[in-house]
């Protein structure tokens, strides 16, 4: 199979404090893989990390087998990866297809543009359209983001995320903050995804988790516990006693 | 596509509305109907073309600056200067003003848009201090505090002279600002312009989406700096004479104050807030010499206070009070 995604001995610390500590992590093409930890386990550290929000102090990340430990955000994206935040990360105060048709258009290398409409470029409005319509969420297409209720919000992430045509999808607690009569169409929407993008999420939400991953890692204290498949991460000692056993105690 | 569908109404609320035509028709019939005022009103669209580069920077990308001033006046110095030694041809000159100050915001922007907030605002106001300080050190060139004498500028397309009353100057002034605005308008409604607008929302998600953040600030800073060297550029030739004032925390200040005042990342609102603004500080002044300013503070601090988002913000509250036609 294979590998789109892969750290080695990744690492980041802050002054004394390590968050991050010497994480070997491989994403396989069309993968459900899912991160997992307590808080604090550095779970979304690992994902800035990766996206390149935060520089590694050591290691190296491979994406699609290039090597782009060093270069910005924007190089990683137009390589392929996507993500979607813990926090919405929305332009609340624009209209909800604008927020994805801002992703299209710097996809489609028009976002740059100076001297053009934004309808010359029709195509990356109505494909952000589409995605609307694929999450459901085409009928406030021309409401501003920050009238929406939470869950709506959500599904503007991820649609915003997928706008970016990712090989590798980096899915930050999607269902966070979401009321349980909202929780179903947000995981409806993440067992959706194309099958062609591998797909790694970090949530808390147990019942997500082992519904939708074909492998779990278990991260610790920024160290990875262990990795397997649900059955296998389930039936484990060391995770039950650190994870499932703290939420459960 | 049906005109309601999301996709044609985000491309039509970009599209040119009659109403954007107003400043035109104004600024016109402005020529004929107050022909008293027109110095005024060349000044009135000085500041409207200096607001309107900041609005490109501040209300459009978010950059928090007290330093549009530096730009203004290197604009202002260097087309007294291409006059005075090389040309006294106005619209070189205002190409040579546009240059200097793009230059300007290319090279500082590339170390202070690296930074943000509190900071940034620091350093937007020491590069004009620090330009302030070489104007005044530079006595050879910029004639220092005395200001830069013997601009003499040349007639318009070497057709029209400027006059003691002020009628080429006008539309001069108009001319320049109708082009800038046109551009202006292009640029804000272009993908962009979005992007900028994009980066003032939320600069995460931005980074998130491959946008390179600081290139985009960087050109949108550059491109500012070149509109506020035009303004600059223009007002050396209205006048012909540069002060150190045009390099002073006060109008770098004052410009912040009038674009506040008509709203912020709208374009109209540079138009509004400086027609209001000097108007206001010209018959105040003329009311009460001493206490003008007073009542210019007192005016923003009201509009700060019940009008959040300047005079088109307040108009557009009012706009959705009033009852729906059904």
């Amino acid at each position: 199979m294979t590998i789109v995604l892969e750290t080695i001995g990744l690492a980041k610390q802050f002054g004394a404090l390590r968050v991050a500590h010497d994480i070997d992590f491989r994403l396989e093409a069309g993968a459900r893989h899912a991160l997992i930890g307590p808080n604090g386990a550095g779970k979304t550290t690992f994902v800035n990390l990766l996206s390149g929000r935060l520089a590694p102090s050591a290691g190296r990340i491979l994406l699609n087998g290039t090597d782009v430990t060093g270069l910005p955000q924007a190089e990683r994206v137009k390589r392929g990866l996507g993500r979607t935040f813990q926090i919405n990360a929305l332009f609340k105060g624009l209209p909800v297809l604008e927020n994805v048709a801002l992703a299209t258009a710097e996809h489609a290398g028009f976002g740059g543009e100076m001297f053009r409409g934004i309808g010359a470029r029709r195509d990356t409005i109505e494909q952000a359209f589409g995605l609307l319509e694929l999450l459901g969420i085409a009928d406030v297409a021309m409401r501003p983001v920050k009238e929406l209720p939470y869950g709506q919000q959500r599904l503007v992430e991820i649609a915003i995320a997928l706008a970016l045509q990712p090989s590798v999808l980096l899915l930050d607690e999607p269902a966070a903050g979401v009321p349980s009569a909202e929780n179903r169409i947000i995981l409806d929407v993440i067992a959706q995804l194309p099958e062609a993008v591998a797909v790694l999420i970090i949530e808390h939400d147990m019942e997500l988790v082992f519904r939708f991953a074909e492998r779990i890692t278990v991260l610790v204290q920024g160290a990875v516990l262990v990795e397997g498949t649900p059955a296998e991460i389930a039936a484990d000692a060391r995770v039950r006693e650190v994870y499932l056993g703290e939420r459960h105690s | 596509m049906a005109v309601d569908s999301p996709v044609a109404q985000l491309i039509h609320a970009h599209r040119l509305r009659p109403i954007e035509l107003l400043p035109w028709v104004i600024g016109a019939a402005g020529y004929f109907l107050a022909s008293g005022y027109l110095p005024l009103g060349s000044q009135i669209m000085i500041m409207i073309l200096f607001a309107l580069s900041l609005d490109l920077v501040l209300g459009y990308a978010g950059i928090v600056t007290l330093g549009q001033a530096a730009f203004f006046g290197v604009g202002a110095y260097a087309a007294g200067i291409y006059a005075v030694h090389v040309s006294g041809e106005p619209i070189s000159g205002l190409l040579v003003g546009a240059a200097a100050a793009a230059i300007v915001g290319v090279v500082s922007g590339a170390i202070i848009l690296r930074t943000g907030g509190l900071t940034l605002l620091m350093l937007t106001l020491a590069i004009t201090s620090l330009l302030e300080a070489a104007a005044n050190d530079a006595t050879a060139l910029t004639g220092g505090n005395d200001g830069l004498q013997g601009v003499a500028i040349n007639p318009v397309l070497g057709l029209f002279d400027f006059d003691l009353y002020g009628r080429t100057a006008y539309l001069y002034c108009l001319a320049v600002l109708f082009f800038a605005w046109l551009f202006v308008r292009r640029l804000v409604h272009s993908p962009f312009g979005r992007s900028l607008v994009g980066i003032r929302e939320n600069v995460v998600r931005m980074h998130a989406i491959g946008t390179p953040v600081r290139r985009r600030l960087l050109t949108a800073y550059t491109i500012s700096a070149a509109l506020a060297g035009i303004a600059g550029a223009l007002l050396t030739q209205t006048t012909q004479f540069v002060g150190l004032t045009v390099l002073s925390f006060e109008r770098s200040g004052e410009i912040v104050i009038m674009l506040v005042l008509g709203g912020t990342g709208r374009i109209y609102g540079a138009f509004i807030g400086a027609a209001i603004y000097m108007i206001a500080q010209d018959q105040l002044a003329e009311a009460d010499p001493i206490f003008w300013d007073f009542w210019i503070g007192l005016l923003l601090v009201l509009i700060v206070l019940f009008a959040r988002g300047g005079v088109l913000g307040l108009t557009d509250r009012l706009f959705l009070m009033m009852p729906r036609r059904r």
